[in-house]
């Protein structure tokens, strides 16, 4: 994954609340394997009943790789799919006042940004769009609809997302840490692991 | 020592590392997979790397699997190649797999506790959001996407923030017909979908002491649909009693029950946010919306947007009304349904199918409708106990267990506008199918709604009647 410090573009406004992660991808598209590209597959049923005035079907949308929208942004399934489609439609941002837990650790470790703004900024990006955006993670800023908006994001989450980490590499440097761990572990705890406590895992 | 909250002390127990901004390093106990799992395992093997802990991962065929003609060839090629690849993978990385024919298996946050592989003070993870299910028996449980899986997979640890800290005190005692479902959906109504945003959530207070592991395992299944990172009941002689004897339960129960014991929240320990609800106000409640928070008692109405005074929350109500084709002001109990679905991690336990069939006993349905019991151990103990055969006079389907209905990933879905009285834990547009109308409730509820083919309130229906 490539980190990233400046995305501008094409923002666009979805104004719904509790836009869950079901309806940013279907359950049935879901077995398809990453290569197949999941773009198409965003938000494909709202976009298909919703007609041709839903923002993300107007002509004005190409391109965007900005998206705003309300409360609860990806709350419910923990489907790392949802995120597949907004990135593979090419979007880089999200905002929103509030993100779904899982969502939002799902996209940082795929370079989506979720930003997190309060209710009234959202509500005046909203009426900007479509706008140009210009969204800076070394000052948390969003620029380029009247007064600069400051986002906020975990500093855990900023830094994974400017250098672009990949936390199994990441993790690889603390192998030793892990395994004196799991020692311990297996002395404290021995039923977690229950074939070597003599559970009845072989019976079943 | 400071005073520490449950959540504290299942945290420092998996710490591995803490680096200097905030994110830990946490010990994985158990790892549970699905055929949905299939991205992580492809992450994997981008990788060139190999599962580092197979005996604490354990599989489980159910998000795909067909509930009807289970002996046959799985007809839907998709789904056949999705319980292959997990098959394959268990064959490759030798873990456990409860598959299709195995006698345990059974929808993943159902098996773990039953199989006795969740265990008090263990961190248990799966790449699906309500493993927040486990935290009922006084376990870190939650759910991890795609990326952490494959992580999980390679290094059994699983990076973290540490979550703020919930208490939610349920206090008095639960009316008749009132159950663990009511009062989830009622602190979600009353909180919101992301009320417990960021919040790692214990449940206390006399109405949670007072409800079996089964109830606490619905309760904090819908953590997550309060926006809860996971949700959590210390374990009690209730819990003791449930566990011992399991199929993998320790060997050495003295010892375990020993350290267990100190699974509490210590006497003064601070929490950021408490929250209280009075029993007294709970009656049973369904949703009519598109959103978990989109719930209201039995008794009242359907809102009207035009009383509300957010702009935005009057928006998503109108939404949700078109989606639903209700209409404001009409009471809840005139909205007739054409079927019901008894099933899914929430609500598919012995108990809950025991609180359906004491509402169906010789009483027909009036809409079809289909039970999917939440294991295969559950649908073998229903039999015996007869309760299948009070599904079955009452006209709805035994079939066998799998996420079935609750996703319909399976292809049992609800055809598009029509209305699904649901023991499930998502009314999301589309959830159930493309254009489905879903009203979550509790298995009482929904029983109820088989007999009089409109939401009802069950009470009057359980007068006379052993529950
Ligand atoms: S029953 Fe539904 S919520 Fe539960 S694990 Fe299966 S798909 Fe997920």
């Amino acid at each position: 994954m490539r980190g990233w410090s400046v995305e501008d573009g094409l923002a666009v406004g979805l104004p719904l609340e509790n836009v869950d992660t079901d309806q940013l991808i279907p359950a049935r598209f879901m077995s398809a394997p990453r290569s197949a590209g999941y773009g198409g597959f965003l938000l494909h049923d709202l976009r298909q009943t919703a007609g041709p005035d839903f923002p993300l079907n107007q002509p004005q949308a190409a391109g965007a790789s900005i998206l705003i929208a309300r409360r609860n942004f990806g709350g419910g399934s923990s489907r790392e799919a949802a995120v597949y489609a907004l990135v593979d439609a090419g979007f880089r941002v999200v905002i929103a006042p509030s993100f779904g837990d899982i969502f939002a650790s799902n996209s940082v470790n795929n370079g989506l940004l979720p930003a997190r703004v309060t209710e009234a900024a959202t509500e005046r990006l909203l009426s900007a769009t479509p706008c140009a955006l210009r969204v800076n993670l070394d000052t948390l800023t969003i620029t380029g609809a009247g007064d600069p908006v400051a986002f906020e994001l975990d500093p855990v989450w900023r830094t994974k997302l400017m250098n672009g980490w990949d936390d199994i590499d990441l993790t690889a440097s603390y192998a030793d840490r892990i395994a004196d761990f799991a020692a311990r572990r297996r002395e404290t705890a021995p039923w977690v692991w229950p074939d070597s406590a003599g559970g009845k895992a072989a019976d079943l | 020592m400071t005073a520490r909250v449950l959540f504290d002390k299942l945290w420092d127990d998996h710490v591995i590392s803490t680096r200097e901004d905030g994110a830990a390093l946490l010990w994985v106990d158990r790892h549970y997979v699905h055929e949905g799992s299939h991205h992580g395992f492809a992450r994997l093997a981008q990788r060139g790397q190999a599962l580092t802990q197979p005996g604490l991962t354990y599989g489980v065929a159910d998000h795909y699997v067909p509930t009807r003609g289970r002996d046959l060839p799985i007809p839907d090629a998709d789904v056949a190649r999705m319980v292959r690849t997990l098959d394959d993978n268990a064959q490759r990385h030798g873990f456990r797999l409860f598959g299709l024919h195995d006698p345990g298996q059974g929808i993943v946050h159902v098996l773990g506790p039953e199989q006795g592989l969740t265990l008090p003070g263990m961190l248990v993870v799966c790449g699906d959001s309500h493993t927040s299910t486990h935290g009922a028996l006084g376990a870190y449980g939650f759910g991890i996407g795609a990326t952490e899986v494959a992580h999980v997979l390679a290094t059994q640890t699983v990076w973290q923030k540490k979550p703020r800290r919930m208490r939610m005190v349920f206090s008095g005692q639960a009316g008749p017909g009132v159950g663990a479902k009511d009062m989830a959906l009622n602190w979600i109504a009353a909180l919101g979908a992301d009320g417990a945003r960021c919040h790692a959530v214990e449940y206390t207070g006399s109405a949670v002491r007072a409800l079996s592991v089964e109830g606490r395992l619905t309760l904090c299944n819908l953590s997550i649909e309060g926006g809860a990172r996971c949700g959590m009941v210390a374990p009690d002689s209730v819990t003791l009693d449930w566990l011992k004897g399991r199929p993998f339960a320790p060997t050495d129960w003295n010892r375990a029950v020993d350290i267990w014991s100190q699974l509490v929240s210590d006497p003064g320990a601070e929490f950021d946010h408490e929250v209280t609800f009075d029993m007294a106000t709970i009656a049973p409640i369904v949703t009519w919306g598109i959103s978990p928070e989109d719930a209201a008692p039995i008794t009242a109405t359907i809102p009207d947007p035009d009383r509300l005074s957010d702009p935005s929350r009057a928006a998503q109500v109108r939404a949700a009304l078109d989606y639903m084709g209700l209409t404001a002001g009409r009471p809840l109990d005139s909205v007739t349904v054409d079927q019901v679905f008894i099933g899914s991690c929430t609500n598919a336990r012995i108990e809950d199918l025991r609180a359906a069939a004491a509402v169906l006993a010789g009483r027909r349905a009036q809409v079809p409708g289909m039970v999917s019991p939440g294991s295969s151990l559950v649908k073998a103990q229903a039999e015996a106990e007869g309760l299948d055969r009070i599904f079955i006079d009452a006209g709805l389907d035994w079939v066998a267990s799998g996420c079935s209905m609750c996703v319909g990933m399976n292809g049992d879905l609800v055809a598009p506008g029509k209305r699904c009285a649901s023991t499930t834990n998502r009314n999301f547009r589309g959830r159930q199918g493309p254009g489905a109308r879903t009203h979550l409730m509790s298995p009482a509820m929904v029983a109820a709604a088989a007999v009089t083919g409109r939401l009802t309130d069950v009470r009057p229906l359980l007068q006379g009647r052993m529950v």
